[in-house]
């Protein structure tokens, strides 16, 4: 991957709190320029504290980190100034206004005021009617928005969004997915934490799970469903069965449903002859009236990796 | 960016925070011109009429200078330490970890605003002053010299004990517990020379004596001690304070994980 193609480098990163809590720990991981990358995580694994980490909020105990080239210590004016971070608490200050609390945002950046990408910003979030509002008055799902607002105001090139759809509705959190696909069409790359897998699998271009403060694995989702996904084949058959028949032992089969379907687990990725299971199926008499297939979701796959370092 | 100060961060701090004081002026302005006046009141009026003149000053004329002092400090103290407080409190803090802003920008907006709300504090306050008692200011660039400097001062000392408060309670207790009694003993309602030569010795540990006496001076060229060791006192004293603000921002103290 060429250096420019890279728009966060971690380093051996570790993080030790003064408690004595490891909470990072060798942690190695590139953030490609314009692809959304999402980190999987059970609660505690690490994700805040590493997204903290890169934004300055929390001092790394050893390692390195580059945001667009720029050291996150010895340059960090620069390297801060292409960031926004969208936590996942709503911390507001109540009783401030929608469009001064933006406009303090971009301030706070460094960058000069400039009303109009901050109407633009408040229209894409569909916050222009309550620019004036005062933020104690909106919903938790306007405050949401307004917290990405607040990330955008300073146009940066890295959007961080910790826990995006946490406790909001469906229908908000589809709106999230629109508007984190759409900033990625304007070149803008996004970093986001999450427990929920479907929004991993829904959005994401590369995944990484984090367990115990390491990074256990990065890969590009569809190569990770591929790789790890399981598929399963489910015949409902004519006649129920008691046991499954002899002579199948090298197709791993099981039975379901009181013995009326049977059911073939395969790996997505390797090549299976369906058609010979079938045939034999068939030779020895075993009619079904139907079948169906079913392919592992990246929930699963979380559940078998967390587990499986455990 | 990385060589040059972030002036439009300094400025959207500042405005932020002079914003809070317009939305608050009952608590920002009105309430401490309130008291003050009530003091002027009691001890100008009601009981000051009963006390002889102090180096020649009536008494109402003389607690003047203590009383903006008084106030000064304990509102630069309580806006500067709310100031920076209140972002903790709420979380809001995350903004200000993660944007591009030195600590020197950050103590310059902060303290700059809540310096700013108390010398506007003092300055109504003397005007308030004004109707009740007749005033006159014998050095005024030194009495204004001497309300930015204590301003700033006392605002570096709330900020650090904003960072340094981690509830409600801590924010009041060394206002409260040190601050006021250091005042009132300093010199605000009388002068040191009236008290017995062992508590003389005493108070000159006290640093608030030092700045009501230069204070005074400013107003009516008469102080308890030289206006060279009061201004030297407050000088150390501010930079004690930024020493340790320093220092707060050099190991992240109660600021970062």
């Amino acid at each position: 991957m060429s250096a420019n193609s890279v728009i966060i480098s971690v380093s051996k990163l570790f993080k030790t709190y003064a408690s004595g809590f490891e909470a990072l720990k060798d942690i190695n991981l590139d953030i490609r320029r314009g692809e959304i990358f999402a980190l999987l995580g059970p609660n505690g694994a690490g994700k805040t504290t590493l997204i903290s980490t890169i934004c300055g909020i929390v001092n790394p105990s050893e390692g390195q980190i580059t945001v667009d080239g720029h050291d996150i210590v010895r340059d960090y004016r620069a390297a801060r100034t292409v960031i926004g971070l969208v936590p996942q608490e709503l911390t507001t200050d109540a009783f401030e206004t929608v469009w001064n609390t933006v406009s303090f945002s971009r301030g706070l950046f460094g960058k000069p005021a400039n009303p109009a990408h901050i109407e633009k910003t408040l229209k894409d979030l569909s916050l222009w009617e309550k620019r004036d509002s005062k933020i104690i008055a909106l919903s938790g799902g306007m405050k949401r928005r307004l917290m990405i607002a607040k990330a955008l105001s300073h146009e940066p090139q890295v959007l961080f969004l910790d826990e995006p759809t946490a406790g909001v509705d469906v229908t908000l959190r589809r709106d999230m997915w629109a508007l984190v696909r759409a900033l990625r069409a304007t070149g803008v790359t996004v970093i986001l934490t999450t427990h929920y897998i479907e929004e991993a699998e829904e959005m994401a271009d590369r995944i990484g799970v984090i367990n115990k403060g390491q990074i256990i694995l990065v890969e590009d989702k569809a190569e990770l469903m591929r790789k790890l996904g399981k598929k399963q084949m489910t015949l409902q058959l004519e006649q129920p069965m008691q046991a499954v028949p002899a002579g199948f032992d090298h197709y791993q089969l099981s039975l379901a449903q009181n013995g009326n379907e049977l059911v073939y687990t395969y790996d997505a990725s390797e090549k299976v002859e369906i058609a010979d299971l079938l045939k034999a199926l068939n030779d020895a008499g075993i009619r079904f009236k139907d079948l169906h297939t079913t392919q592992s979701s990246l929930e699963d796959i979380f559940v078998s990796l967390v587990e499986g370092k455990q | 960016m990385s060589s040059h100060l972030n002036v439009h961060a300094i400025r959207a701090i500042y405005r932020f925070e002079m914003a809070r004081t317009w939305r608050t002026l009952m608590q920002s302005i009105i309430s401490p011109v309130i008291s003050t006046s009530l003091y002027f009141v009691v001890f100008g009026g009601a009981i000051g009429s009963r006390i002889p003149e102090i180096d020649n000053i009536s008494y109402g004329a003389f607690i003047v200078p203590g009383l903006i002092m008084l106030s000064l400090l304990t509102q630069s103290i309580s806006n500067a330490s709310f100031g920076i407080y209140f972002p903790k409190f709420t979380g809001t803090i995350y903004e200000l970890l993660s944007a591009p802003v030195s600590y020197i920008e950050i103590v310059l907006s902060y303290v700059g605003a809540a310096a700013t709300k108390s010398i506007i504090l003092g300055l109504i306050i003397l005007a308030t002053a004004s109707l009740f008692v007749p005033l006159r200011i014998a050095h005024p660039l030194w009495m204004v010299l001497f309300l930015v400097l204590t301003a700033v001062t006392f605002s570096l000392v709330g900020f650090i004990i904003g960072i340094w408060a981690d509830n409600f309670e801590k924010l009041q207790v060394v206002p409260l517990l040190i601050i006021t009694p250091l005042t009132f003993l300093g010199g605000s309602f009388y002068s040191i020379n009236m008290l017995p030569e062992f508590w003389q010795k005493v108070s000159l540990f006290n640093p608030v004596v030092y700045l009501i006496s230069g204070f005074r001076w400013s107003f009516y060229d008469v102080s308890d001690v030289s206006i060279g060791i009061s201004l030297s006192v407050t000088v150390l004293f501010m930079s004690a304070s930024l020493a340790v603000v320093a220092w707060i921002f050099r190991t992240g103290y109660k600021l970062k994980r």
